[in-house]
């Protein structure tokens, strides 16, 4: 089986470097930064900290030596993900293309390019450390499921099988939408409430009034999310408390948080922005997430 | 009538200085080198005005002689500490209160028994040293009775403000043009200090200009419910000091800049918990108030 991970950044790093461990897998990476593709040619892909691994595999910054795919595994930040794979598209002719971005939007870009879609939502985090060395911050599931009825549920359980053997546990399921929708409110609901005070995901939870108000978010996203007939795999409000404990994510900045902090763009426009746009296709109001859109958005025309 | 102007910030020093050339004006400020700094030097006014006052200063009321008029002009988060120290003292005098937001009237009120005047003031300025302010903005000051004071009261405020070179209008019942200004303020500073974005044109276009707009529209219903008929609308305000193109930076976003503490409790606070004893919904108006404490909260 042949695999490129397309925007090869620290969760691309994860997929790429675990499947590269298997003897079954030709691993390729497409990304736009050279001296992190030239470090993974030279030296490997290297994972330090939840685990230590190193991947063997071929990594690129020009998309016309791609061979044919059987997977891609697209992992660009959202914003980018049509340039990334329209560069890419010609490799999964005969191939599917899975996202494990955040967001929600992102399968109907691809599919504008490619015939099968995997949708996918993935847990792990890490960060890039320098070329070549991505930090494994946290281990998590993955799940992934059929866009539409092109991809057969049979070919996202071999995609999923070979990530789970790499070390990257993952479940395919017939409907996706479910652990997507937990994950896109999740962020919706707190990464822009991070950005926007500076405060890390504990203390935004421990005030009070500042918990209604990602609780306001969270109701939104859950109408919109049943607006369109999908079943949330769990209520997202459990996975916020879970995350404020002081063990599992209390301090830490949510990566708005830190785009802000960097003045690079951020995702909202696939968080909150997606939520309302989602929202008005199926006539349900999301003022809340609208006003932290709009916020959000004012803070990066402030750059 | 003479004057004693108590907290010398921004509009405080505006005040005292042009007042000085009309009339006795003497200045209770919380720091020591901060008086004697404005007794030796004086008050230097520049940008619309250009000019250095001779005024009395004083840390203790009991330093100042008994004036006719006081005008509280401390920020909203000194007011507290400043009406203290004013208990017991200028008894004869009237006070009239210049903070924004509500309920500054209320916290003077609780200190003594002075006739007390209501007011709220569009003039801006930036305040460069204890003993210097440049006056920007030449916006009003709009006066109105709060306790025991009369109409003729406010007029007479208004008259000498004018004739010493500000501009003041005197109203009848100002809560209609107290509410213009919370509304527009809640919403402008809160926004301005999130974003990080000076009061400019994205105020009044999409998206942000929606948002800016429904902070309103939930503002006008609060002061419906407050039985209050608005003075200015709010969201004309807005789009009007947008076009003049100035880009000011909202006090509130100048205080989160510099990590200091905000005035969101008078200001944003005092709408959110008007609406609320009212029973009115401002979903908006609560996130901006939750957000910009949030972000108070991060300083440490």
């Amino acid at each position: 089986v042949r695999i490129c991970v397309v925007g090869c950044g620290a969760v691309g790093s994860l997929f790429a470097a675990n499947l590269a461990q298997l003897d079954d897998v030709e691993v390729w990476a497409y990304d736009a930064a050279q001296p992190h593709v030239d470090a993974i040619n030279a030296g490997g892909l290297r994972l330090s900290g939840a685990g230590d691994v190193v991947g063997r595999l071929r990594a690129t910054t020009d998309a016309s030596t791609l061979p044919p795919c059987d997977y891609g595994i697209v992992a660009t930040k959202a914003m980018h993900t049509e340039a990334a794979v329209a560069a890419t598209a010609h490799a999964f002719a005969d191939g599917s293309v899975a996202t494990v971005q955040n967001g929600i939007g992102n399968e109907e870009t691809l599919k504008r390019h490619v015939e099968r879609v995997i949708r996918g939502t993935t847990f792990p985090a890490g960060k890039l450390l320098e070329p070549g060395h991505v930090q494994w911050d946290v281990k998590g599931d993955t799940t992934l499921g059929p866009y539409d009825d092109r991809t057969p549920l049979d070919v996202v359980e071999r995609l999923a099988d070979a990530c789970t053997r790499g070390g990257m546990p993952t479940t395919a399921v017939a409907d996706a939408r479910g652990p997507q929708w937990r994950k896109v409110i999740f962020n919706a609901s707190t990464n822009p409430i991070g950005a926007l005070t500076g405060l890390a995901h504990g203390p935004v939870c421990e005030r009070p009034d500042l918990r209604a108000l990602v609780s306001g978010l969270v109701e939104e996203g859950k109408a919109v999310a049943a607006a369109q007939g999908i079943e949330l795999d769990a209520d997202p409000e459990e996975l916020i408390d879970h995350a404020a404990k002081p063990e599992v994510a209390y301090g830490h900045k949510a990566s708005m948080l830190q785009d802000v902090e960097a003045k690079r763009q951020t995702e909202i426009d696939y968080l909150n922005g997606g939520i309302v746009r989602f929202g008005r296709e199926h006539d349900v109001p999301t003022p809340l997430n609208q006003a932290i859109w709009a916020l959000v958005k004012g803070v990066e025309a402030s750059w | 009538m003479t004057v004693c102007i108590a907290g010398a910030g921004t509009i405080g020093s505006l005040l005292a200085a042009h007042l000085a050339r009309v009339t006795d004006v003497s200045v209770l400020v919380r720091r020591e080198e901060h008086a004697r700094a404005l007794n030796e030097k004086g008050l230097r006014v520049s940008g619309r005005s250009d000019f250095t006052a001779r005024l009395t200063a004083a840390t203790d009321p009991a330093d100042l002689p008994v004036p006719e008029l006081v005008i509280v002009a401390s920020k909203g988060n000194d007011l507290e500490g400043i009406a203290a120290r004013l208990e017991g003292e200028f008894v004869g005098a009237t006070v009239m209160t210049i903070q924004n937001g509500l309920g500054a009237e209320e916290v003077v009120a609780r200190r003594g028994a002075w006739p007390l005047l209501s007011s709220v003031t569009f003039m801006s300025g930036t305040r460069h040293s204890d003993t210097h302010v440049e006056y920007v903005l030449d916006t009003a000051t709009w006066i109105g009775p709060f306790r025991e004071t009369s109409p003729a009261d406010a007029r007479r405020v208004a008259e000498l403000i004018v004739s010493a070179g500000l501009k003041a209008e005197a109203f009848d019942d100002l809560r209609p043009a107290q509410w213009s200004k919370l509304i527009f303020n809640a919403t402008v500073n809160g926004v301005a200090a999130l974003t990080g974005l000076a009061h400019d044109t994205h105020f009044a276009e999409p998206p942000l200009g929606e948002l800016v707009h429904e902070l309103m529209d939930e503002g006008k219903a609060a002061a419906t419910a407050a039985g209050v008929e608005l003075g200015e609308d709010p969201w004309e305000m807005n789009v009007l000091a947008t076009q003049r193109g100035a880009r000011h930076s909202p006090s509130m976003l100048e205080d989160v800049r510099a990590r200091r503490p905000t005035e969101v409790e008078l200001i944003n606070g005092s709408l959110v918990r008007s609406a609320q004893a009212n029973g009115v919904a401002v979903p908006l108006q609560e996130a901006i108030y939750a957000l910009v404490r949030g972000k108070e909260a991060s300083y440490s």
